[in-house]
């Protein structure tokens, strides 16, 4: 089970999901994390501001898109080092009228960037993407392997 | 309303003192639709030799957003909310956030820099527990967008 830095080689996938997002996942996010800017929650003032609608925090996305790192490594402190650049809003529709239907989705691909013999670490690469395009770039997530 | 120029280099104390706690980890782990058991359970959390449970790789932007919000409420600092755009974000963890910690942020106004009508803003809040352990440097980089942007 124990994942080892001799196993793994750059260009390796380590694992990949879909998150479906919706209005309601935005206001936990907001409730969750304090940040009640009301870009993330009211349509209305999304558009007062010259958004396309109301998008997901930043965070939302940076946020669930390590999961998949944290679930391979099997110990989420073992992210020692998680950065991102915001290029691109994720727009979520309203579909609080149809359950269970997503209002945006998050496709993410994580891939092995770089290994680091000498501190144990592994580089972890994300692709992260709404509607065919990246929203993330140069998200890196810096694993240390045991 | 321009940004003050003269915040690079500034730096706020910390301020009040931030209780993790395990309601709240729970409730973040949920919120960013983690899974992992170390963030629910106590239990599972110790099996892998912590305390109690740990908080997700971006828990800490809690205790960082708050550390921002002095500087973004500095009437001196001259910054619309309204207008502000998280450009980037880093977290680098020096141990891990357990539930109990009691944390403490100092801000740093890193860099700014005018783009446009508006500014990016870069800062790095120090996290630490009250009994001085450092815990996280986060790092955060804003857009306030200038009127015409």
């Amino acid at each position: 089970m124990a994942i080892t830095l001799t196993d793994l080689e750059v260009g390796q996938e380590i694992g990949r999901t879909s998150l479906g997002v919706t209005r309601l996942d935005l206001v936990k996010y907001a409730g969750a994390s304090g940040d009640f800017n009301p870009i993330h929650w009211n349509e209305s003032f999304a558009r007062s501001v010259d958004l396309p609608g109301v998008i997901a925090h930043g965070m939302f996305t940076m946020g669930s898109a390590v999961q998949v790192v944290a679930d391979w490594v099997g110990d989420p402190t073992a992210v020692i080092d998680y950065q991102t650049r915001f290029t691109r809003p994720v727009v979520v529709e309203d579909t609080t009228d149809q359950p269970g239907v997503a209002g945006a989705a998050i496709e993410v691909v994580g891939i092995v960037g770089a290994l680091d013999p000498d501190n144990s670490t592994a580089r972890i690469d994300l692709t992260v993407s709404a509607g065919g395009q990246k929203v993330l770039v140069k998200a890196q997530a810096v694993v240390r392997i045991w | 309303m321009t940004i003050n120029p003269d915040l690079q280099g500034r730096s706020y104390p910390a301020a009040e003192v931030y209780t993790v706690g395990r309601e709240k980890i729970r409730e973040f782990a949920e919120a960013v639709k983690a899974t992992h058991p170390s963030h629910f359970d106590p239990e599972a959390a110790r099996a892998l030799g912590h305390r109690d449970v740990v908080a997700p790789p971006t828990f800490a932007i809690i205790v960082a957003q708050r550390a921002d919000a002095q500087l973004i409420n500095d009437p001196e600092a001259g910054i619309d909310f309204t207008r502000v755009v998280h450009a980037d974000q880093r977290f680098t963890h020096h141990r891990p956030i357990v539930a109990g910690d009691e944390l403490v942020a100092e801000l740093h106004v890193d860099q700014v820099r005018a783009m446009g009508g508006g500014a990016m803003i870069t800062t790095r809040a120090e996290i630490s527990t009250v009994e001085g352990e450092k815990t996280a440097t986060t790092t955060s980089s804003i857009l306030v967008r200038g009127e015409e942007q």
